[in-house]
């Protein structure tokens, strides 16, 4: 028969909290959470640990909450140049990193050809060919200060840009090739003029500006150029020639990929190479060769014996070549760090990839924005 | 646009125009933090739609207020995001030039030693 002190002892235990239980996420289940394991068949603990119910189930220590989220989120810049950029984010969920590579890629602005008018064409490309061609040149432009085109605007000077490529290969001649350098840009809009029914009225061409582009400060002494002077668009056999117009405009990757202002954004989680027991010797001299992007290093330990060490685990591609080897399948664990992201952008030239990651992470803010205003 | 019942406003469905996975998975993940949030999840119904569905229900709370502090906290998420960004990348710059520097010095008294 319990007397009544254990009645009560019984009744308010709560096995939690005994001294000796450790608070928290056992050590195994932390690294299941905050780790990814690349087996040599498959790659375990994949799935994040933010998921619908894992607030009830107790599964919440790692959680993001907006005020642990800002005292843990770092970026650290590895390199940035004028189109390239490589930096670490760490403390992000794979839902937000996602998010900004997909708006890099499809929804953030820039200027591409869009409409090609060809005046004369005898070179060996047809038409439809040449113009997709010339709508894939990437343009060395801001698209902040142009307006979107929509289906009723005339084009103007606010929303297209306006070039023209004349070639003719001479007759006796080699052939010749066609760059992107014999794009000229017309700061006072189209040239040729569109067909009208009546002779009287003033000819009128192709778009309507008010005012030459070359007069906006911004473009007063940079002229309006694609990012690279040597793409090839075309060759021409003596006797040919091309004449066109190429009107570009401001839109979206969404619409098409030759919009995009990135040639690729992607991210890797953080690569972490472990050894779960000492390889040496012999063993330690094959684990280096097995790595094919040199991971691994050799430490000497003196009186003759040698130890593999994880020089290198940001090179690791998780190629799992190691693990394919019976001897180390068990002693080296290749992870991935889950809220670790290595992210790499690279810009076609219309801005330079610091600036297109601050301008995709503002698209995310104001598509928040106009939800929020929408349900108040 | 929401679409839920009237008699219980602890779930509901946001419909989001012109809206996809970037926009959707983010705020699923913030929701997925909320206490108040007994399952959320997001689909979108036909590919050739350019709209996604949100279905939020809680534990008892508005899913509508849920759904809109949810999209408050990925906004300044987001701003928190840009502030570090901008910081880092200002400092990388700054290194950068300074870098530069000492060794544009550097190589500038290497010539001068040679030269003597």
């Amino acid at each position: 028969m319990p007397t009544q002190e254990e009645k009560t002892f019984a009744k308010n235990f709560d096995i939690n909290k005994l001294s000796d239980v450790p608070e928290g996420l056992t050590p195994q289940r932390k690294l299941k959470q905050s780790r990814g394991v690349s087996k040599n068949d498959a790659p375990v603990h994949t799935q994040g640990d933010i998921y619908s119910g894992a607030y009830v189930m107790g599964m919440d220590e790692n959680h993001v909450k907006l005020e642990n989220f800002n005292e843990n989120f770092k970026v650290d810049v590895i390199s940035c140049t004028e189109t390239d950029m490589e930096f670490d984010m760490i403390g992000i969920d794979a839902a937000l990193a996602n998010a900004f590579r997909r708006i890099l890629i499809a929804e953030l602005p820039s200027m591409a050809i869009e409409k090609v008018f060809i005046a004369n064409n005898t070179s060996v490309i047809i038409d439809e060919v040449l113009a997709h061609r010339i709508g894939l040149i990437p343009i060395a432009v801001d698209p902040r200060l142009f307006e979107y085109l929509s289906e009723h605007d005339q084009p103007n000077e606010k929303n297209t840009i306006v070039f023209k490529l004349h070639v003719k290969c001479p007759k006796g001649g080699s052939r010749m090739n066609v760059l992107t350098n014999e794009l000229k840009w017309l700061p006072n809009g189209s040239e040729f003029l569109k067909e009208s029914g009546d002779s009287t009225s003033k000819p009128k061409t192709y778009t309507s500006f008010n005012q030459s582009q070359d007069s906006f400060p911004e473009f007063a002494d940079n002229p309006i150029a694609p990012t690279h002077p040597d793409i090839l668009i075309a060759k021409l056999s003596p006797g040919q020639e091309i004449e066109l117009e190429a009107h570009a405009v401001k839109g979206i990757g969404k619409t098409h990929a030759k919009w995009s202002p990135v040639g690729t954004a992607w991210y890797r989680m953080l690569p972490e190479v472990v050894l779960l027991e000492e390889v040496e010797d012999e063993h330690a001299e094959r684990l280096v060769k097995v790595c094919p992007q040199n991971v691994f290093d050799i430490e000497d330990m003196g009186n003759g014996k040698k130890r593999a060490t994880v020089a290198q685990p940001r090179k690791c591609t998780l190629c799992r070549e190691c693990e394919r080897d019976d001897d180390f399948v068990h002693r080296v664990d290749l992870r991935s760090v889950k809220n670790h992201f290595i992210f790499k952008i690279e810009s076609t030239g219309s801005l330079p990839p610091d600036v297109l990651f601050t301008e995709a992470v503002k698209i995310l803010e104001a598509k928040c924005e106009t939800v929020i205003a929408e349900l108040s | 646009m929401e679409l839920g019942s009237f008699a219980n406003d602890s779930q509901g469905t946001f419909s989001l125009q012109s809206e996809d996975h970037t926009m959707a998975n983010a705020v699923r993940f913030v929701l997925n933090q909320d206490p108040r949030v007994k399952v959320t999840g997001y689909s979108i119904p036909h590919p050739s739609l350019d709209l996604v569905n949100i279905q939020v229900q809680t534990t008892g709370d508005p899913a509508r207020e849920v759904f809109r502090d949810a999209c408050q906290e990925l906004m300044l998420m987001n701003r928190h995001v840009r502030c570090v960004f901008d910081k880092a990348v200002a400092e990388y710059k700054a290194e950068e030039v300074a870098r530069k520097k000492t060794e544009a010095e550097a190589f500038k008294n290497q010539m001068d030693i040679e030269s003597d």
